[in-house]
């Protein structure tokens, strides 16, 4: 079924109008409400009145992760204080982390894009959930929540982890639903088989599966492995959390809440606009959003969108899956990681600035993993091994705080870290993703 | 009457210590006294050298990572309760090892050892006045 088939199925031409009218209201709200906004407008030399339909949108400046970094906490929401009802926090580039604030109609908004994502993967209002997202500051779990009370499934809140009881409990009651992260439903397969479970007898005939970037060669083990669908849904928290893009069961792309999320393609350098087809980061105006609206926000995901009508008689246009980054951030077990937040503990130890290097691997049916090497120098050795052994604590703790994922860490000697051109690289991504 | 020895940051890697003793024997530096602390990634090169500064440019220049640290080096005789009676000397005076290796200096048949103290002047106080034989940086440089 599709949630909002109004909506959804709308045609094209009365969509753009929707979106138009949308556009014009979100210009002059946020140019009166939020003074970030106002400068950047009059910065750029346009005003809500130059906004007459979504054409006009390449008017507007972009919104990036810098500006939420230096308005951190409250500079960029429209509303008083008093109206926001929840906040999530996601990792920021340096320094402050990223937050999403939601007012009541946000939490609505959310809801209601989750339901669209839940139908859209094949869902039904008699179906039960099993969510394991995990639940808490990440919006994962929560939106995904949200989505299930809206549409009325079975919740089975389990958060992430804890994988012995989360076959038990698809086991006595039976989920046809699961949303997790790609590789988590991977390592449980392998786990459930350790366990004794038969895979194919599993309850689970549906996956929502996002918050990291995966290929269709683990689709297929995925739906190979336990016998179901298994789709991708794309969200970011700077946006809403998950729920801005949905796979339906024809896997041909994932549908955009475009009447909500206008997503546009751009060349990174240039800022203009690609073709259908072509590759280019993906750009999100949130169109109705109270809190913390943001205008052609830079989501550095590189995606390639297409108009075409689908199969599933959903209209809105579609994405590729995430095919790079125009950044340096990577994605472990679901957490947003910048090497530069590496960067900054270092700096804080001993006053220092090693080299150091990220090396990130995923054993088969494994959690990724995360090997932190740092280039020993003379200020930070020690000729006492348990000194060397605290300072490979220390880091490793600072680290895990910051990020939020298990590291190991790995003293190496200078300059076995690779340098191109004279910079370090500072991630090696050994996954195949 | 302290002594400088040079701790050197090896990572566990094939021939890594070769490389590393061969660049001293290049430039013609000995090495009196040696040991190895290792953990399952890398490991602390520990040597006593006739040369410590050259040592040391050796080894800035070659961007291996290595500090000087003052140790104290005594001398015993090569026989059964001579590293006993100095531990006695330090065990009475509440003196803490950090570590110490030792080795045999064939020309003397006496026993060479060194320790890392906390406090190396107190440590050097201590031995000297229970009559231990304190080895100088002279007598390295000239072993």
């Amino acid at each position: 079924m599709i949630w909002r088939e109004d909506i959804e199925t709308m045609p094209l031409e009365n969509l753009k109008n929707i979106q138009s009218e949308r556009l014009k209201k979100l210009a002059q709200y946020v140019y009166e409400r939020c003074p970030v906004y106002k400068r950047k407008f009059d910065a750029a030399g346009v005003h809500p009145r130059d906004i007459r339909g979504i054409e006009d949108i390449a008017k507007l400046p972009f919104t990036t992760k810098i500006d939420m970094r230096d308005n951190y906490p409250f500079g960029l929401f429209s509303v008083p204080r008093g109206e926001v009802q929840e906040i999530h926090i996601s990792s920021g580039t340096t320094g402050n982390p990223t937050l999403v604030g939601y007012t009541r109609d946000d939490l609505k908004l959310w809801g209601e894009v989750m339901a669209r994502a839940f139908c859209c993967a094949g869902a039904k209002p008699d179906d039960t959930i099993q969510i394991a997202y995990g639940y808490g500051l990440f919006t994962g779990g929560l939106g995904a929540h949200y989505g299930s009370l809206e549409m009325g499934l079975t919740i089975l809140p389990m958060s992430a982890g804890q994988t012995p009881r989360q076959l038990k409990v698809m086991t006595d009651f039976q989920p046809r639903i699961i949303a997790c992260t790609p590789s988590y439903v991977l390592y449980m397969l392998e786990e459930a088989k350790e366990l004794g479970y038969d895979p194919h007898k599993a309850s689970w005939k549906i996956g929502v599966f996002g918050a990291e970037p995966w290929s269709e060669a683990m689709r297929k083990e995925i739906e190979d492995g336990w016998g179901m669908l298994a789709t991708d849904i794309y969200g970011l928290s700077d946006i809403i959390g998950p729920g801005v893009s949905q796979e339906c069961h024809h896997k041909k792309g994932l549908h955009v809440f475009s009447d909500v999320f206008y997503p546009e393609i751009i060349d990174p350098d240039t800022g203009q606009p690609v073709p259908d087809g072509q590759k280019g980061e993906l750009v999100i105006t949130t169109l109705t959003k109270q809190a913390i609206p943001l205008i052609r926000y830079r989501t550095r995901d590189i995606v390639s969108m297409t108009r075409q009508p689908c199969a599933c008689g959903r209209t809105s246009p579609r994405t590729s899956k995430i095919s790079g980054r125009t950044d340096d951030m990577i994605v472990v077990r679901g957490i947003n990681v910048f090497p530069s937040q590496i960067e900054e503990v270092l700096l804080g130890i001993e006053g220092t600035h090693p080299q150091y290097q990220l090396i990130v691997d995923r054993q088969a049916h494994q959690l990724d993993t995360v090997e932190v090497q740092v280039e020993v120098d003379e200020k930070l050795f020690h000729d006492e091994i348990k000194q060397m052994h605290q300072l490979e604590h220390e880091i490793k703790k600072k680290i895990e705080a910051v990020l939020s994922v298990g590291v190991s860490v790995k003293l190496v000697e200078p300059k076995t870290i690779e340098r191109s051109i004279g910079k370090a690289k500072r991630v090696i991504d050994k996954r195949k993703l | 009457m302290k002594i400088t020895q040079i701790s050197v940051f090896l990572e566990n890697r094939k021939g890594r210590l070769f490389e590393v003793c061969s660049l001293l024997g290049q430039n013609s530096i000995n090495i009196r006294a040696l040991t190895i602390a290792e953990t399952e990634t890398f490991g602390v090169l520990r040597i006593v050298v006739d040369k410590p500064e050259a040592a040391t440019e050796v080894f800035k220049k070659h961007q291996i990572t290595a500090n000087l640290t003052s140790v104290v080096a005594v001398e015993v005789d090569d026989r059964p309760g001579g590293l006993a009676a100095v531990l006695k000397t330090l065990s009475d005076h509440d003196l803490n090892v950090e570590y110490m290796y030792g080795f045999v200096e064939k020309a003397t048949e006496r026993a060479m050892l060194v320790f890392r103290f906390e406090d190396p002047d107190r440590a050097t106080k201590v031995l000297s006045a229970a009559g231990v034989r304190v080895v100088t940086e002279s007598d390295i440089r000239g072993l």
